[in-house]
């Protein structure tokens, strides 16, 4: 349970980022943030108690690979998400230098100040 | 390999702890590479619990996300000073804070305890993996065999981004202004 609060509590500290700091590039960082924290809970869910990774290993019976690995599902589904992540950070960077080019600044009020 | 749940608390505590340096740094390149420390951590988790493919991906990612962040930075005026936050938005994060504790209260109904994995789906793509298919990396084959479309959206949007990408920063065509 511990784990859970944790995970809320970073994920909270990315909303925090994104809404709260004025600079762009904070607000990239608090995206990334909510990134990690939504693959790690992901991860977590699937779990179990002393499981091992979801390969098959020479020796190894099926009923007890069944009976012993991880879920696969959440990893197949989190190495989707991670890439996505990946892309999305790209987008904000080259929006923020194209930013930086028209206006000067990184900063949020000054760009707002600037618009007519 | 049984790993005891200090070890875990330890961890999360110094994720926990490098999110919040990179949100409250007073420098740019601090918080970029204390949000880089986060990444690695998160590798190392993802070691832990017995997710190599994932831990592997989220390296290489996390390399090439600092490499493009710092490089958006570096020659730019990194030292304006960040307005400080405004005393309203601690309040409404201090209520978000209380309604999300909540929420994990009641998600302790719903999902299952932490090393008890609902495995409905899980024991069926784990059996047919090895028999079916002959694939040994039972997460490789979800990716592309089982939820092959997935990926098909996945190479879609990565396009679709690179894309955007192109188009905000091409110096051709550009008009003069």
């Amino acid at each position: 349970m511990i784990v859970y609060i944790a995970i809320v509590v970073m994920f909270f500290v990315g909303i925090y980022g994104m809404i709260v700091k004025k600079n762009i590039i904070k607000m990239i960082i608090g995206v990334n943030i909510i990134g990690y924290a939504l693959n790690l809970f992901f991860i977590v869910i699937g779990y179990r108690n002393g499981g091992i990774a979801p390969i098959l290993v020479p020796g190894m019976t099926i009923e007890e690979f069944v009976s012993k690995a991880v879920n696969p599902l959440p990893q197949a589904l989190v190495l989707t998400s991670i890439v996505i992540d990946l892309s999305i950070i790209c987008f904000l960077a080259s929006l923020s230098i194209r930013i930086y080019e028209k206006y000067g600044s990184f900063d949020l009020e000054k760009i707002r100040r600037l618009k007519g | 390999m049984v790993i005891n749940t200090g070890f875990h608390i330890f961890l999360l505590l110094m994720m926990i702890i490098g999110s919040i340096i990179a949100i409250f740094s007073k420098k740019l390149i601090s918080s970029l590479v204390s949000l880089g420390t986060v990444g690695m951590l998160l590798s190392i988790y993802f070691l832990i619990l017995s997710a190599p493919d994932i831990a592997i991906t989220q390296l290489v990612v996390e390399i090439l996300a600092l490499i493009i962040l710092l490089s958006a930075i570096t020659g730019r005026d990194v030292t304006a000073d960040m307005t400080s936050s405004k005393v309203y938005a601690l309040f409404f994060i201090f209520i978000f804070l209380i309604s999300i504790f909540t929420f994990v209260s009641s998600f302790y109904f719903i999902f299952p305890e932490f090393g008890n994995s609902n495995m409905r789906v899980g024991e069926k793509y784990l059996y047919l993996a090895p028999t079916k298919l002959k694939v040994a990396n039972v997460v490789t084959a979800i990716v592309l065999d089982f939820r092959g479309y997935d990926t098909i959206g996945e190479a879609t949007v990565i396009f679709t981004a690179i894309i955007g990408v192109m188009v905000l920063l091409r110096k051709k065509g550009k008009k003069d202004e």
